[in-house]
């Protein structure tokens, strides 16, 4: 590689960006919040397969028939062959039988249906529970970075798994993507994976400034802007593969993963960009500043 | 340099016999795999469960009680290993995969099916389901009406006789779950201990009630609260879907990999290969119920154990190009990028534990296919990978072949 792009100096820009990104988010989570899925609300979803492309306004027509007031039913599917159909009550088997039946007169036999009915106790539970998962694998993460490499490492990892953590999330919110319990484990996944890369930085910087021991920021911001490109490589072909299966199981897993594929892959982008624009230029500034610090000390005492 | 032809015809061999004995066995491997509801349709519900009486406690034994009743209600169906797990102090959980008919057994499961013959006042109870003969139980036909009733059999025909000799002439009502069923006139002393239960039963009616009468009452009332239902047709849906996005990401991860990395890519094709085989035996061997979210982070897994390989190639490279000779660059190559690895996988280990511990059905399926994941890619991509490469490098057979690993000559610098 000729040109090398001086990723320390452009760290202003990088920080800006992300601060940018993260505040659209927190305003569209405080205005519109998350499309939270049946599992984290009571009601019951059925999701049902006619075979055949519906027609939403006479899909609605049909449940109005049946006695559900402005049904509240989405289009899913490549070919928008499934009708979701949300309700905030619990619906009883009999009635879902019922519903299953009126759309079999009409569409045929082969009209099959999954249903999902939760209590507002487990979607309680669930959210508590996720944003525990969340909480105790960053602590168990933070320690085991703090063990091997130094706690400042730990910190700028952590500030970028949870930057990757609400990237994903407030993306969800601004498109309206409906959440869901795997979107818990698409989370957590980038949480532990996006850390990998920080990783491989991270070990390679530990190494080049225990070789170079460098004593003015130049020379501490050469040594990062070396790692990061002695690492870039390897940190973007990692990601690519990843990103290859999160991309064939968005394209061709179907419906029931969609959105957990979508939060995967921008996770796993974010977790690239993560990794070598937050991580890396918040421990230089960190490091600089108590190398700054532990000099004037030094001074001090002569 | 003398190509020693013995390393390379270990190399063959070893490759000739990974290949061969998946081959040979991956039918066997994806046969044993138990799919979950979510690929095969069935149907799931998760209960709470309450005191039937004021008073009474829901502790373990009470909540295996239950189990043992429900998984009996089941079988008496024709459903094969239903699964029954006990969640948290009160509440229990029931898989049934590959039920045809979701609708009849769902019917069966909650109920507790407390059978009660009570005295005229409907006050006192004089015998329960408990006193009933078992499996003698049946759906019969009133000889005078036709009316589709239940017949029932008790254990201790002498009492039944007694209490029925008793109230000749007056009413015996039978409740089921507090509810009363029929009233029936006692006309005699009834002496051979059995019993018909009339309450306007459809013949369906009447046969349910029979098996859940076969089957027992449950100890506990049980509520739902949340249940999911899959169409068997739509859980095929699923996985042929999913299976043809992991060929689909399996391809290009191949591609890609032979394509930057040369000769070590294929060797990390092999070592994938295996990976791929030796996840799939673990999960049939462990007996992992593999599940939608399951099979994605199989998919995903595969992705993640490349890098295992493309940390450990970027390393030779990085020796190579300082200008060391092939095999000390191997050698170092892999020594210093192992540490690298085992760091960098620590956190997705630290991460799928979490979520397996959190998690419910789905979630933990996701991560238990995680965690299996890492370990192995210990196995192929670090020690197998290691393995084949330093074989092929010994057998000086890639001696100044520095285009083989993606290296080209000028970016060598002189040591």
């Amino acid at each position: 590689m000729n040109y090398k792009f001086d990723f320390v100096k452009a760290r202003k820009w990088f920080f800006l960006f992300s601060l940018a990104t993260i505040l659209l988010g927190v305003v569209s989570l405080l205005v519109q919040g998350l499309n939270l899925g049946i599992d984290f609300v009571s009601g019951s979803r059925l999701e049902i397969n006619l075979h055949q492309a519906v027609d939403k306004a006479k899909a609605d027509a049909k449940l109005e028939e049946l006695g559900y007031a402005s049904p509240n039913t989405r289009l899913a599917g490549n070919d928008k062959e499934l009708l979701i159909f949300r309700t905030d009550k619990a619906l009883s088997k009999e009635k879902v039988i019922q519903i299953r039946d009126a759309f079999q007169k009409v569409y045929g036999k082969s009209v099959a249906v999954n249903e999902q009915t939760v209590d507002p106790i487990i979607g309680r539970e669930l959210a508590r529970n996720a944003i525990y998962s969340v909480l105790i694998a960053s602590i168990g993460i933070i320690a085991y970075i703090t063990l091997r490499f130094e706690y400042r490492f730990a910190f700028a990892a952590i500030i970028a798994i949870l930057y990757d953590a609400l990237f994903t999330i407030s993306l969800f919110s601004i498109f309206q993507w409906e959440v869901d319990l795997v979107f818990i484990a698409a989370v957590l996944t980038i949480v532990g994976y996006s850390t990998n890369d920080t990783i491989v930085i991270f070990d390679r910087i530990r190494e080049n400034v225990k070789k170079e021991n460098p004593k003015t920021f130049e020379a501490l911001s050469s040594v990062v802007n070396t790692s990061v490109q002695q690492t870039l490589v390897r940190s973007i072909n990692t990601v690519l593969t990843v990103v290859f299966a999160a991309l064939a199981l968005l394209i061709f897993g179907g419906e029931s993963i969609k959105y957990f594929s979508i939060a995967l892959l921008i996770g796993l982008i974010s977790g690239a960009y993560s990794s070598i624009c937050i991580a890396s230029q918040i421990w230089i500034d960190w490091k600089w500043r108590s190398l700054k610090r532990a000099d004037q000390n030094l001074q001090s005492a002569e | 340099m003398r190509v020693r032809k013995g390393k390379v015809v270990i190399f063959s061999l070893c490759i000739v016999a990974i290949l061969a004995i998946i081959g040979s066995t991956t039918k066997w491997v994806t046969d044993n795999l138990t799919l979950g509801l979510d690929l095969r349709g069935g149907f799931e519900v998760l209960y709470k469960a309450a005191p039937l009486e004021k008073g009474q406690k829901i502790t373990p034994s009470i909540l295996s009680d239950t189990a043992d009743a429900l998984n009996k209600r089941i079988n008496s169906i024709g459903v094969t290993e239903p699964e029954i797990t006990v969640e948290g102090t009160d509440r229990l959980r029931i898989s049934l995969a590959g039920v045809k008919d979701p609708d009849q057994a769902r019917k069966l499961l909650g109920k507790p099916a407390v059978l009660e013959f009570r005295d005229p006042s409907g006050k006192k109870v004089l015998l329960k389901g408990s006193d009933l003969v078992q499996g003698a139980a049946k759906q019969d036909y009133n000889s005078q009406t036709n009316e589709p009733v239940v017949s029932v059999k008790f254990k201790d025909a002498k009492n039944y006789a007694d209490l029925t000799g008793k109230y000749v002439g007056k009413q015996m009502p039978i409740y089921l779950d507090g509810k009363e069923l029929s009233s029936p006139v006692i006309q005699s002393r009834i002496p051979n201990g059995e019993a018909m239960i009339s309450g306007n039963f459809t013949v369906e009616k009447a046969q349910e009630l029979a098996d859940l009468l076969n089957a027992g009452s449950l100890p506990v009332k049980l509520t739902q609260l949340s249940s999911n239902a899959v169409d068997a047709s739509l859980g095929q849906d699923s996985l042929h879907k999913s299976l043809f996005a992991g060929l689909y990401a399996i391809g290009f991860i191949f591609l890609f990999v032979i394509g930057y990395y040369r000769l070590p890519g294929v060797i990390a094709v092999i070592t994938l290969i295996s990976y791929s085989y030796l996840v799939l035996l673990l999960f049939s061997l462990l007996d992992v119920t593999l599940t939608l979210p399951g099979i994605a982070a199989y998919i995903l897994g595969i992705g993640m154990a490349v890098d295992a390989n493309i940390i450990m190639y970027e390393r030779i490279k990085d020796e190579l190009r300082s200008g060391k000779s092939i095999p000390i660059s191997t050698k170092s190559g892999s020594k210093s990028s192992f540490i690298t690895i085992f760091d960098a996988h620590v956190t997705t280990i630290i991460a799928s534990a979490v979520m397996f511990y959190f998690g419910t059905s789905g979630v933990r399926g996701f991560s238990v296919s995680l965690l299996v994941g890492i370990f192995v890619s210990f196995l192929t991509a670090v020690a197998l990978s290691r393995i084949l490469l330093t074989l092929l490098v010994r057998s000086n057979l890639l001696h100044k072949k520095h285009s083989w690993f993606g290296v080209k000559e000028d970016e060598i610098s002189e040591l």
